[in-house]
């Protein structure tokens, strides 16, 4: 539900000319709700941006979503974050 | 990757029929600024919310679309994460709030200069919301409203 939630938020936010970015936990629902960018991350419930306290990572991951605000539309624009 | 299979049977079900909201057409802003001068906002569907300041996050039929405004300034760690939903361990978030709202990451990255600058106030609800109709025809352009007077380039949206 989540997902959906800031899918939707990001969707509003878009209208109203603010760029955004979502982090998708569930891939399948970023697929169905289509935010304009999200970027799917490979970790569990409860954890979107990896593990606590890992916060080199953290701010990767969050490199990696903003990168996407480069990108060229039109959406909906969802990528894989890369392994490291 | 977070599947529904890891969620409880009851939940799983729950999920297997339900109305996932299309945003169709999809809206697209393009980013106004260089992301080294941009002013970025986080949003976190965590529920977090200031002790003894903010109201709590509650139990509602079809979820709490209300929002709460974090100060920039609000030490993370002081955060109640008050999500209602059970559908996940909240023990790595309390653990590190950052993990789902990165406030620190967010003040890392302008004191290196790779965004410009973090914005005032920051967005927190409770995610599951099952009915969002409300969230999307209130709450949100409430919202952007905010985060424009706030002049916010950029919107991070963390789910959990």
């Amino acid at each position: 539900m989540c997902t959906q939630s800031v899918g939707l938020l990001a969707g509003a936010f878009e209208k109203a000319g603010i760029a955004t970015v979502c982090v998708a936990l569930v891939r399948s629902v970023a697929e169905r709700v289509r935010p304009p960018r999200a970027l799917a991350v490979p970790f569990p419930f409860g954890s979107p941006l990896g593990s606590a306290g890992g916060a080199a990572r953290q701010r990767g991951i969050m490199s990696e979503a903003l990168k996407l605000l480069l990108l060229r539309g039109p959406g909906p624009l969802l990528r894989d974050l890369p392994s490291s | 990757m977070a599947e529904f299979s890891d969620l409880p049977f009851g939940m799983r079900a729950q999920l297997a029929l339900y109305p996932w909201r299309r945003i169709d057409p999809v809206p697209w802003s393009p980013l106004a600024a260089p992301l080294a001068a941009a002013r970025v906002a986080l949003v976190t569907s965590a529920g977090m919310y200031r002790p003894g300041l903010d109201e709590p996050f509650v139990s509602l039929l079809g979820g709490d679309t209300s929002v709460r405004l974090i100060p920039d300034d609000t030490p993370v760690q002081d955060l109640v994460v008050g999500t209602v939903s059970h559908a996940f361990d909240r023990a790595a978030s309390e653990q590190d709030r950052n993990i789902a709202f990165p406030l620190d990451r967010l003040h890392e990255m302008v004191a290196a200069g790779s965004i410009g600058s973090a914005a005032p106030r920051h967005v927190s609800i409770s995610g599951n919301i099952t009915a969002p109709g409300r969230l999307v025809r209130v709450s949100a352009p409430r919202i952007a409203a905010e985060l424009r007077a706030d002049q916010v380039d950029v919107a991070l949206l963390v789910p959990i």
